[in-house]
């Protein structure tokens, strides 16, 4: 196994947390130790948690904190290997054969080939962060062939050969939990579940992600939806939510909207279904005189 | 401590943990001790939080399983004296609300009605035996039918077929490189099909008791005959008990389901155990585009609403809705609980499910039946 202990002079989970948040991400003890072992280790990390939680945003500062470009690759339901790897760009070979006429061509040549995020991980490793989200919505195949492509870290064309990353590339992958993952792909990275922030920490980031919001608004707003999470919603406002209601209800307030008006007109960002809307609006003055008290 | 790592002796208490979460049922492969030691290397280790979090990180307890490794991780590096019973899991278990907002009633259970049995307003709360018997006609032309007739989905991926909507230009390139650049034949790809999640919801309350017993038996010959079954239990709770009927032998599978499920023939509350299913998002997730199946009678003693809305979701997010009742027995079958009456519109199909043979006939139909 390749221990690195020092990557990009950071030789701690406490150095790496303060890295990531000049990188604006405030993370937590868990993570910050959870993400600086999978860089030492070499490791893939899997962050599992509920929507919103900021799973991606914390690839994309890992990625900051790295100086490395991020290339996402987006899970579907039936999402396949040429999606995520490689494809021939057939129309130009074709064109290529009939102008080649008499000369002999090479039409597996590097300009027919159209990178795909893994492909282009793996042929950048020292200059990339792959991430792969939401996992769980792919399906069983994809995850069997992304447990290959994670244990070797290469991948055959059958044209070309195989292509090997020179050392591991950096990959996170994320996962709504949607569904269970293969027992093997958890034990094949480093894992860690995010929670939803404390209320201390999310009035932080709100203040951080949104500089015009002033510091008691920040802890209305985080404890109306600390408060909003606990009811049996159909999409729980995540992290993002809180930091536009922040902003929202600010920018209506410098309208001349008063306080708690304020926040109601603005509940439309935070909550965006409308049954959990029709649902909530019977409390929801409780609810936010309660955490503007 | 780092350089103690190479003496086996200074390494042997966290090998020992290890050992001791497998003997807890965590499956822990042997790589993930191996990077738990380099973990704890890496961290110094300062304090045993640190070695906790390394643990965390490398060994993965599954996160509804966070307080059992935290309980084992400090009886094994703090020495606790009380070493208490590990508590059953309730990884599966959806605890409902008891107190609602605070306005309406608690929910009363079912009265006694023809096949129902009193619960009490505490949950009635029984272990249940299932009788051994054969297998039924309905049953073993599920399994038979099965592969062919449930629904299914278009894949994403194509493959290679005699005709077919999308050109092959992979092979057809190939092709044409033999014969110099010629294209002679024009390879066709369709799309490969792949089977639809199905989500089987099964009614265990009192009023359902009669049906209990071959419900479930109904469940485990589908989870083993088609690919993609999730199945829950409902009653006054919810209990996912896929794992369980996962197991062969029908026999141990049932008997694991009856451990799992804590409320058989007790009260209903369908609505709140709806709105629970839904409110945990990985279980929401698997109604994405299934088939779902609600084997139930539709006698809700919880708030008809409840019931309504969470329907409505999930009809929302689901290829399509059956709702089974026994008392659709006949054609012209109009509802005539509260409850059946709200949903009719949110349900694709509103039919009998009185018997298996019912059951297992809407199954094996509901591939020809289109999406909703």
């Amino acid at each position: 196994m390749p221990v690195r202990s020092n990557i990009v002079g950071i030789d701690s989970p406490e150095a790496l947390e303060k890295a990531l948040r000049a990188a604006y991400y405030l993370a937590d003890d868990g993570i910050a130790t959870a993400s600086y072992l999978s860089l030492a280790l070499g490791k893939p990390l899997l962050l599992e948690g509920a929507p919103g939680v900021g799973k991606t945003e914390a690839a994309k500062a890992i990625a900051a904190v790295l100086g490395r470009r991020l290339i996402r690759l987006q899970c579907y339901e039936g999402i396949d290997a040429s999606a995520a790897l490689y494809e021939w760009n057939y129309p130009r070979q074709m064109l290529a054969i009939r102008q080649a006429g008499e000369e002999s061509i090479d039409i597996y040549g590097e300009s027919f080939l159209i990178e795909r995020p893994m492909l282009a991980a793996l042929r950048a490793p020292d200059a990339t962060v792959l991430l792969i989200d939401e996992i769980d919505r792919a399906d069983q195949e994809f995850e069997a062939f992304l447990l290959e492509f994670l244990s070797d870290f290469q991948i055959s064309i059958p044209e070309r050969g195989t292509v090997r990353a020179a050392e591991h590339p950096v990959v996170v992958l994320t996962s709504n939990r949607t569904r269970d993952l293969h027992e093997a792909l958890r034990r094949r990275c480093v894992y860690h579940w995010i929670d939803y922030p404390n209320a201390e920490r999310e009035a932080r980031i709100v203040m951080m992600r949104a500089s015009s919001v002033a510091e008691a608004t920040a802890r209305a707003v985080v404890a109306a939806v600390g408060r909003l999470r606990r009811e049996p919603l159909s999409k729980a406002p995540g992290v993002a939510e809180a930091v536009d209601w922040a902003e929202a209800a600010t920018l209506l307030n410098k309208g001349g909207a008063r306080w708690p008006d304020a926040f109601k007109r603005s509940i439309g960002v935070a909550l965006k279904d409308e049954e959990d809307l029709h649902f909530i609006s019977p409390r929801l003055d409780a609810i936010i005189a309660e955490a503007a008290a | 401590m780092s350089d103690d790592l190479k003496l086996p002796h200074a390494a042997q208490i966290f090998v020992t943990f290890v050992a001791l979460l497998r003997a807890n049922g965590f499956s822990v492969a042997p790589e993930q001790t191996t990077s738990f030691l380099a973990a704890i290397e890496l961290l110094g280790p300062r304090s045993l939080e640190h070695i906790r979090r390394a643990g965390l990180a490398t060994l993965a307890p599954p996160p509804e399983r966070r307080a059992t490794y935290d309980r084992l991780f400090d009886i094994h590096f703090r020495g606790a004296e009380a070493i208490e019973q590990a508590e059953g899991e309730d990884e599966e278990t959806v605890r409902l609300q008891e107190e609602g907002s605070g306005e309406d009633e608690p929910p009363l259970a079912d009265e006694a009605n023809e096949s129902g049995l009193a619960a009490a307003r505490a949950e009635a709360l029984v272990e249940r035996r299932f009788a051994q018997t054969a297998t039924s006609d309905p049953l073993r032309r599920l399994s038979r039918d099965a592969a062919k007739r449930l629904p299914r989905r278009r894949g994403h991926r194509r493959r290679r077929a005699r005709s077919g909507p999308f050109a092959d230009l992979r092979r057809t390139l190939r092709d044409s490189v033999r014969n110099d650049g010629e294209v002679l034949r024009l390879g066709r790809m369709r799309r490969r099909h792949r089977p639809r999640k199905i989500l089987f919801l099964i009614d265990v309350s009192g009023s359902m008791k009669a049906r209990t017993e071959e419900n479930m038996r109904l469940a485990h010959v589908l989870v083993h005959a088609a690919g993609n079954v999730e199945v829950f239990t409902f009653g006054t709770r919810l209990t996912r008990v896929t794992p369980a009927l996962r197991l062969k032998r029908r026999e141990q599978a049932l008997n694991a389901a009856s451990f799992l499920v804590s409320d058989w023939d007790g009260g209903t509350r369908i609505g709140d155990a709806l709105q629970a299913f839904l409110a945990v998002p990985r279980f929401g997730g698997y109604a994405r585009g299934a088939a779902v199946v609600i084997v139930s009678d539709g006698l809700e003693r919880g708030d008809p609403a409840a019931l309504r809305d969470a329907v409505a979701k999930l009809s929302r997010r689901a290829w399509r809705v059956s709702w089974l009742t026994p008392l659709a027995t006949s054609p012209g079958f109009k509802p005539q609980t509260e409850a059946l009456i709200a949903i009719q519109r949110f349900v694709d199909d509103l039919v009998d499910g009185g018997s298996s043979a019912a059951v297992v006939a809407h199954l094996l139909s509901l591939a020809t039946r289109r999406a909703a």
